[in-house]
């Protein structure tokens, strides 16, 4: 019952939020400084993550598959092929749940807690609009930049085992993370990512939006946040995967 | 000139505004009045729209706000000011880009004007130029309200509404900013709704009073005869402390 209401007082505010805004100079003052806050700032976290799991990954796949009936090039690709297809997305998206998740909500919280929120409605303002596209549209347009970037930053990760380490030569990585590349796993990790921000971003604007109370509740709505917007991430991911890559 | 009929509102099960009927008349501050927790900010965000109420009236002029479609209420908020319990300022914007916000969502004027309208109505409210590029956390809570106020005033409402204007502010800066809503009342001829606990700014600006006890108007009146009243509530909340009785004393 809960989770209908719930659900139906979300698509409710999402009509409200997925219309042109009042003011376009007013959207488009708000935009940029979105693209920063969500996109560029997470660039160190998606940089560190994918480096070490590339590596962690290559290292793995390595030691666990110690069998000379396998191919030289088989760390390699597998390797990638989970990069591609999972962690670059999926994974990657979880993480930012946490980090863009809190964040939105946390802010978008604090304006309705502090009558902000009240005080744009009582100009005449669609406080639902002004404050949440810009954060969604934002989120949406850097997810598939943050998303290339951890593939490519994973693939470095695994690159650097072979060269620091003598667990797997450079050359048979080279050549396992180019054999039988599929370019379409890059196209449904993108297609799935840009879901994926969606729910993100808007998942927990609608629990900042919907906050009520004090400091504490704030806090409760970014952990609603975060936990929810993961849950439909997994579920998604599901759904998607079934109908991109069966 | 704005008038509620028989306005009732509840969240869940807590029955928060009871059968409310009062008229705010234009050009005086009229205040609502009542304990901590009898519904006062829920009247009057409901007389603005911010909560549905479940039945009754509101009139803007004859306007009733339960009837109006949502964009019709946008276009009726652009005649509203109004001033939050806390200042509700936007804290990712200047003092001056604050005050500025309204005009440059709304006005169809150039960006000059707009700035020299602000800084208009920041001189009204007497806020000291070095201060309008301060982000409004680096303001003095009065000074964040004298902000607000400018907002409020900022496209020439004809309805002010004052949430609690003097909450956490000292007796005299108190006194100043219940002044300073008064006059501008008169001036732009508003209609001007204050929520209040505090008897200092009844006894200097009510000119029209509404008793809240409990969600039901328990009385209303004239500062005047505030003192003289025979409702029983009312007379605990006014005489609450020292001085009012004292000042009842010597006024027998
Ligand atoms: N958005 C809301 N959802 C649910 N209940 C609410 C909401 N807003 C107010 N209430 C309830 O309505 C009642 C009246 O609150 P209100 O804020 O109007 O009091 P008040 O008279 O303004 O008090 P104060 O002087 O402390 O500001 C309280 O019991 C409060 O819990
Ligand atoms: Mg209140």
């Amino acid at each position: 019952m809960k989770i209908i209401h719930e659900t139906g007082k979300y698509v409710l505010l999402m009509k409200r939020v997925l219309v042109a805004p009042d003011r376009w100079r007013m959207f488009f003052r708000q935009f940029p400084k979105e693209l920063e806050k969500l996109g560029l700032n997470s660039m160190p976290i998606v940089i560190i993550i994918s480096v070490f799991i590339g590596a962690i990954m290559t290292i793995q796949t390595k030691l666990n598959t110690e069998n000379p009936m396998l191919p030289t090039y088989s760390t390699g690709l597998v390797t990638r092929d989970t990069l591609l297809l999972e962690f670059s997305s999926t994974i990657l998206c979880l993480i930012l749940a946490g980090k863009i998740g809190s964040n939105i909500a946390s802010e978008i919280g604090t304006m309705r807690i502090t009558e902000q929120i009240d005080a744009l409605e009582i100009m005449g303002v669609n406080s639902a609009n002004y404050l949440i596209l810009p954060k969604v549209v934002a989120f949406v347009v850097m997810m598939p930049f943050l998303v290339i970037f951890s593939m490519a930053i994973g693939l470095v990760g695994g690159y650097a085992v072979g060269m620091f380490s003598d667990i797997i030569s450079t050359a048979d990585y080279l050549l396992g993370i180019q054999y039988a590349f599929i370019p379409y796993y890059v196209f449904y990790s993108l297609i799935k990512s840009l879901f994926f921000a969606f729910i993100i971003a808007s998942v927990a604007s609608y629990y900042g939006y919907y906050a009520y109370g004090g400091a504490l509740d704030v806090g409760k709505a970014s952990t609603n946040a975060v936990v929810n917007s993961s849950i439909l991430i997994l579920f998604f991911n599901i759904l998607i995967t079934n109908i991109m890559l069966n | 000139m704005i008038t509620v009929k028989n306005v009732d509102k509840i969240f869940g099960d807590n029955h928060v505004l009871k059968n409310v009927s009062a008229t705010f008349e234009a050009g005086r501050t009229n205040m609502i009045i009542g304990a901590s927790g009898s519904g006062k900010t829920v009247l009057m965000k409901s007389i603005i729209g911010l909560h549905r109420i479940e039945h009754g009236r509101i009139e803007y002029d004859g306007r009733n706000l339960p009837d109006m479609r949502m964009s019709e209420i946008r276009r009726l908020r652009r005649e509203v000011g109004m001033l939050f319990q806390g200042s509700a300022l936007f804290d990712s914007l200047s003092v001056l880009e604050n005050v500025m916000y309204p005009l440059e969502m709304f006005a169809e004027t150039t960006k000059e004007e707009m700035k020299e309208r602000a800084v208009s109505c920041l001189r009204r409210v007497n806020l000291p130029e070095h201060s309008y590029k301060l982000a409004p956390s680096e303001i003095s809570g009065g000074m964040q309200k004298r902000v607000a106020i400018a907002r409020a005033i900022a496209l020439q409402p004809k309805y002010l509404f004052c949430d609690e204007p003097n909450s956490g502010l000292d007796p005299k800066t108190s006194l100043i900013i219940d002044q300073l809503i008064n006059e501008i009342t008169r001036e732009f001829n508003m209609t001007t709704i204050i929520n209040s606990h505090d008897m200092n700014s009844v006894m200097e600006i009510g000119e029209k009073i509404i008793f809240i006890n409990k969600g039901e108007k328990a009385w209303e009146g004239t500062k005047e005869e505030i003192f003289h009243a025979d409702n029983e509530d009312l007379n605990d909340f006014v005489f609450a402390s020292e001085l009012y009785k004292k000042v009842k004393k010597a006024n027998q």
